[in-house]
């Protein structure tokens, strides 16, 4: 019974072919015929002028990821470190679970939340329409902590007892033990799940577009509302037709290209460099 | 290999029983209809209503959108649509649109903003991004904040040909995706401003007359609003009978008095109430 497991794995892989292929094949005959230039580089999005310009939304997308990671990674480090070296066995079993039912939230409850509270909160706290780049990153930044979190806990109980053991034995404090010895031996599988991490907040659609505002003009500040590549997808792919629908596909095999881009950072940094143990 | 075929069967015969489903025939007569998600609550009630009266006759209600709803009655996919916007040359040959009602665009603002009316060239400003401070036009000193909808959005599509002309709705102002988003934000944000379809607005906006004309169904009929768009029903060159008396029930004066209740402004109003 061979067969079957090698139909799905079959079935899998020609999944994501066909994606792949129906995405690129929608979408780079029209990045060609406006010239990739323009398209990249050009500031305007504009649909009655034709003008399609994607480079405030690719900013925009940029803003949110690195804000999240700001956000997500020292959080998410401190999660892992936490529950590998400090806490008990029982509060780490509570904690553990914890981080990852917030994984299974639905990202539009995330997006509705913010909505909620952060918006609100940003508007009459710190000025601006509350719809932000601040709002996305908080928000997209909490989404991104179980896998932070995760990717870095299972590298750190990976390490050897026995470095802590010398580390300790050595004369070094918790702190210096974690800070010299165990992040730095931790540090591929660490590494990769923030890339990991960062390819999520590059994908993540509903609850950016909920808080982002979405508004075309680029961000100079981080209260200033912003627009994202999936966000433009979502808004206006349901009454794109020719052109426009068109240069949304570009955008989508850009957004593509620079998931798949993340992803095989994440399988680089995962490999130990040479000399360092694995 | 017996029990792969065996399994194999199994599959096959599960996947023909579901096929056989979707073939069982519905004793009852349907009316598919598809179009504006604008239009779709409205129809979507009243529908109900139909069918309730006529047992014999069941009408399926979709979304998608105008554009999409015409294309389904072009392709035959649909029987009815719904669009909120005109219809467009190539679609007006093939299609015979009536009225259902007429839905009027509010420009609306927080309730405690003081400003009670603009002129529709300040509106125009406003959301050409040319006008910034509520200062500048009798408010409270602050930036305005722009609310608009997304590109391709019918309601945007009529305040962009009605009141922007040809200048573009500013690069800052906030793009959401529902009336009932622009409603819930400007509810909330002092400064904010925004169009939405008159029925959805509630008692924590206000809406501000353009050019000294409140947005009411006596202004929208008489025609002294020009933010008014038609709520179109649409249907192929040769409708099937069923299809007629849906249609013909939606122009009924109980059915125009729901929608009036409901705060469209009717096609056909009832004798006297003009």
């Amino acid at each position: 019974m061979a067969g079957l497991p090698k139909l799905a794995a079959l079935i899998t892989g020609l999944a994501l072919s066909l994606i792949a292929y129906f995405i690129l094949a929608e979408g780079v005959p029209p990045l060609l015929a406006q010239g990739p230039a323009s398209f990249l580089l050009g500031w305007r999005w504009d649909s009655r002028a034709g003008e399609f310009g994607m480079l405030s939304m690719l900013a925009g997308t940029l803003w949110v990821t690195a804000g999240a990671m700001l956000v997500g990674a020292p959080l998410g480090l401190a999660c892992a470190l936490l529950l590998s070296e400090v806490l008990t066995a029982p509060a780490a079993a509570v904690l553990r679970p914890a981080v990852e039912l917030l994984g299974a939230i639905p990202s539009v409850v995330f997006g509705f939340l913010g909505l909620l509270t952060l918006v609100p909160l940003i508007r009459t706290g710190l000025g601006g329409p509350g719809f932000s780049v601040l709002a996305a990153s908080l928000v997209v930044g909490v989404m991104i902590l179980p896998t932070v979190t995760l990717m870095a806990h299972a590298a750190l109980c990976a390490v050897p007892r026995s470095y802590r053991e010398a580390s300790r034995a050595l004369g070094a404090g918790q702190w210096q033990t974690m800070r010299m010895i165990l992040l730095p031996a931790a540090r591929p599988g660490i590494v990769a799940g923030l890339v990991l991490a960062a390819g999520r907040a590059v994908g993540e659609t509903m609850a950016v577009l909920m808080v982002a505002g979405n508004a075309l003009e680029p961000a100079n500040c981080p209260l200033d509302p912003v627009r994202t590549l999936t966000a433009t997808m979502a808004l206006e792919l349901g009454y794109a037709t020719g052109r426009h629908r068109g240069a949304l596909f570009s955008a989508g095999a850009i957004l593509l290209g620079l998931s798949l881009g993340v992803t095989g950072l994440a399988r680089l940094a995962g490999r130990p460099r040479a000399g360092e143990p694995d | 290999m017996r029990t792969r075929c065996r399994h194999l069967s199994l599959v096959a015969l599960t996947l023909a029983l579901l096929a056989a489903a979707c073939r069982l025939p519905d004793p009852r007569m349907t009316i598919t209809v598809a179009g504006s998600t604008s239009i779709l609550p409205f129809v979507e009630y009243l529908a109900e209503l139909y069918s309730d009266q006529n047992r014999a006759v069941r009408v399926a209600v979709q979304g998608g959108g105008s554009t999409a709803g015409l294309q389904a009655v072009l392709a035959g996919a649909a029987d009815l649509a719904m669009s909120s916007r005109p219809l467009v040359a190539a679609e007006a040959r093939q299609l015979q649109p009536v009225i259902m009602a007429w839905d009027a665009l509010a420009v609306v603002v927080h309730r405690s903003n003081p400003v009670s009316g603009l002129s529709s060239a300040e509106v125009r400003r406003i959301f050409a991004g040319e006008v910034r401070d509520w200062s500048r036009v009798g408010g409270r000193p602050g930036p305005i904040t722009l609310i608009s909808r997304e590109d391709g959005s019918g309601t945007r599509q009529v305040f962009e040909d009605r009141v922007m002309g040809p200048s573009p709705t500013a690069q800052r102002s906030l793009v959401l995706d529902a009336n009932g988003a622009v409603r819930e934000v400007v509810a909330a944000d002092p400064a904010a401003i925004g169009y939405l379809s008159l029925g959805l607005i509630d008692e924590r906006l206000r809406p501000i007359a353009v050019d000294g004309q409140l947005p009411t169904a006596a202004a929208v009929l008489s025609g002294h609003y020009r933010l008014v768009r038609p709520f179109l029903l649409v249907t192929g060159a040769d409708p099937r009978r069923e299809v007629g008396g849906f249609v013909a029930f939606l122009l009924s004066p109980a059915a125009q008095s729901v929608l009036a209740a409901e705060g469209l402004v009717p096609a056909a109003p009832a004798e006297g109430s003009r």
